[in-house]
């Protein structure tokens, strides 16, 4: 797929279609859009304005208060920390130091190739593994710098 | 053995058995199986919660489950080399002996997740075969009135965090006159620390169903939501298969069990807001808005999703009522300590030898939590601290261990039992950074509603790093921090902003010398 900042009208118009009259529709949608595109275009809100009989600055709105909406490309590679509290008793801090040097790159942070980027969560239900991550949606728990070299070896996007 | 059986192997599909290579162990067992000409049946199970042995395997043999753990997929071929199949190959290192008899799952009492790690998950037929489906049976039976009536008996508190009393909101919505209500489950899990709920709904989803069915009968609502977190895909998966296998065997649908009843369930996604799990800023989000809390009254019972009546309840809570609706609420009601009744779900995380999923009756100390089940800290140094109740929650000393486990006792402490996380930290904690980070996190989840919230807690970032830069100075900042905290707890809204003072104030209170203070006195 193309990283540049070209996006796909036609998803997005077939994802607003299917799910308009869904209870809830807006967040369904800009979900959908999230999933299926890795972020949400801006140039897509209007659009889902009108599908939907919004306002614009109430589609905007919605679009910018969760933070799982990007609103640019995504990179090749998402990782994610979790920086929560029983994370951080198992070394979680260490393992970000770790991950940043490694990467290049901090939290909330894209490499300038868009290799990479990195983000910070706050639990993934996985404490009982703690320190846990994500890797291009693969879930890891027990990380150590090691551990988290390895997963990225066999989960990178190249 | 005889050459024809194939043995049941159960590899775990939980999200924290897979983060720990499950899928690649279930892969080598098919392969080493196929190698050797031997059939196997692998089914995959969820986590019966003992996580540092996951990924955890059993084989069924003769009735018995004998677990092995931790497995990685390098272990497979000295498994078969040991007979793991046909006999108990008590040599191997990995063999834990029968699965039930290990001490950690064998001193539990459980009721919500009895058969979370046992069945397979998407199974209805495993669900019957394991007494699913009895509580729906007699709720089909009975009017909503005395079905609300023996979750009021059982003094089923809301496990959420706010404790709540379950029937007491059950009956508030029945008695609205309204002919379309709501049921909506509360999946945002959002505390960390916790993981119960994604381990019930993918470990044993149909519970939940059987559960949200029920109270949609209790109050007269046809349509329930789960709401769920975007954090937990591995739930959605599993959430929306076990909805279509209720569905296609009539558990669920327009038409429950023949009875002309309907009942239908839709999943919703959220998109990573912590303050999403606050059941108003929830509703908003199920009706596609902003996150934003709502002012109360009224209540959701009344007017909640869409301005319908609606009964919100956390995955915990629906999930007890099976077992309450099938033996009677004054059954349940038995079991607890004080006014905390029935079987509590306790998670354990981060600093300890044995993390992992406890359900109790109420009134454990937390020194039986942390030592007696969880050995301990897992670097083995000392156990300095414990957040009980998640982000929101307390810092307690070790000086406190001796605390009971249950609503009220926690609250005299201090704290508060939120949704059962217990976090233990080791000596090498820096309670001041704890402190920061409990503010830094209300910042970056406000929903901005509230000024002290939202400017505040950025100011208490602010105010905390300095002291992180020169402790020995921080006396003025530490008089400030106080106010803040103060104006957080009186002008908040909610409890993000409402409770951020209290890990905050925990830690100054029960740790000064990490804030530059003198160390308190020893305590008698
Ligand atoms: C900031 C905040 C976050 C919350 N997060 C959750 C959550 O993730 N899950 C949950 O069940 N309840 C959460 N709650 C509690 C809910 O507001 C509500 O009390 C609960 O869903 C009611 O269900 P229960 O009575 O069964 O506990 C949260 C409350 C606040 C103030
Ligand atoms: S306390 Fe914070 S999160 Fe709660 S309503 Fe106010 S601003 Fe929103
Ligand atoms: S605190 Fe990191 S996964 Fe829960």
């Amino acid at each position: 797929m193309d990283s540049a900042e070209t996006w796909n009208k036609d998803a997005v118009a077939a994802i607003v279609a299917a799910l308009k009259d869904a209870p809830g529709a807006l967040l369904r949608i800009l979900r959908r859009v999230q999933d299926d595109l890795g972020w949400v275009p801006p140039p897509a809100l209007p659009m889902i304005a009108h599908g939907l009989n919004l306002s614009r600055a109430e589609v905007h709105g919605v679009a910018s208060f969760y933070h799982d909406f990007r609103h640019t490309p995504p990179a090749r590679n998402v990782i994610r920390l979790c920086r929560a509290e029983s994370c951080q008793a198992l070394g979680a801090e260490a393992l970000a130091r770790h991950v940043r040097s490694r990467l290049g790159v901090g939290f909330g942070g894209t490499t300038a190739d868009r290799s990479f980027a990195l983000e910070a969560v706050y639990c993934l239900g996985n404490c009982a593994c703690s320190p846990a991550g994500v890797i291009n949606g693969h879930l890891l728990g027990r990380l150590t710098p090691e551990a988290f070299d390895d997963a990225l070896e066999s989960l990178v996007r190249r | 053995m005889s050459a024809g059986a194939s043995a049941a192997i159960f590899v775990p599909r939980d999200s924290g058995a897979l983060s720990l290579g499950a899928d690649s162990v279930a892969a080598a067992i098919a392969a080493e199986a196929a190698r050797r000409g031997v059939a196997v049946k692998l089914v995959r199970n969820g986590s019966r919660g003992l996580y540092w042995l996951e990924p955890m395997i059993e084989v069924e043999i003769a009735g018995e489950r004998l677990a092995y753990g931790p497995v990685g997929s390098a272990d497979v071929p000295s498994l078969f080399e040991a007979g793991f199949l046909s006999a108990a190959p008590g040599g191997h290192p990995l063999a834990l002996g029968a699965a039930g008899k290990i001490p950690y799952l064998a001193r539990q009492h459980r009721i919500v997740f009895a058969r979370a790690g046992v069945t397979d998950p998407l199974s209805v037929d495993d669900y019957l075969a394991h007494g699913g489906f009895h509580g729906l049976k007699r709720a089909l039976e009975m009017p909503g009135a005395a079905i609300v009536d023996e979750v009021v008996r059982a003094n089923l508190r809301g496990r959420g965090g706010a404790a709540f009393p379950a029937g007491v909101k059950w009956k508030t919505t029945l008695d609205q006159p309204d002919q379309t209500k709501y049921v909506v489950c509360n999946a945002d899990e959002g505390d960390s620390g916790t993981f119960a709920d994604r381990m019930l709904m993918e470990g044993d989803p149909l519970l939940l169903i059987e559960g949200m069915t029920i109270a949609g009968l209790a109050v007269g609502a046809a349509q329930g939501f789960i709401y769920l977190r975007s954090e937990y895909p591995h739930a959605l998966r599993v959430l929306t298969a076990a909805i279509a296998a209720a569905e296609s065997r009539g558990y669920l649908g327009k038409n429950v069990r023949g009875t002309g009843r309907g009942f239908a369930l839709d999943v919703v996604v959220g998109a990573g807001a912590y303050i999403c799990g606050e059941e108003t800023a929830m509703l908003e989000s199920l009706e596609g808005k902003r996150g934003m809390v709502r002012y109360k009254p009224p209540v959701p019972a009344v007017a909640g999703l869409f301005g319908r009546p609606t009964v919100v309840n956390n995955v915990l809570t629906f999930a007890s009522v099976p077992a309450i609706v099938e033996h009677g609420g004054d059954a349940y009601n038995q079991l607890g300590a004080g006014r905390s009744r029935g079987t509590i779900p306790l998670q354990l995380a981060g600093n300890v030898a044995r993390p992992g999923l406890i359900e109790v009756p109420f009134g454990l100390s937390l020194r039986e939590l942390i030592y007696d089940f969880g050995g301990g800290t897992r670097s083995g140094r000392p156990l300095r601290a414990v957040q009980v109740g998640g982000p929101l929650g307390a810092y307690f000393p070790a000086a406190m261990l001796d605390l009971k486990i249950d609503y009220e006792a926690l609250a005299e402490a201090g704290g508060l039992l939120g949704h059962g996380g217990v976090v233990v930290f080791d000596d090498t904690v820096d309670l001041a950074a704890m402190a920061r980070y409990a503010m830094e996190f209300c910042a970056i989840e406000s929903c901005g509603k509230c000024t002290p919230c939202r400017i505040g807690s950025t100011r208490g970032v602010e105010l905390l790093d300095r002291v992180l830069r020169d402790r020995a100075a921080a006396g003025a900042d530490l008089d400030l921090l106080r106010e803040l905290c103060d104006t957080l707890a009186a002008g908040s809204l909610c409890a993000l902003g409402g409770l951020t003072p209290m890990p905050v104030m925990s830690a100054l209170r029960h740790f000064p010398e990490d804030f530059g203070l003198p160390a308190p006195a020893a305590r008698p």
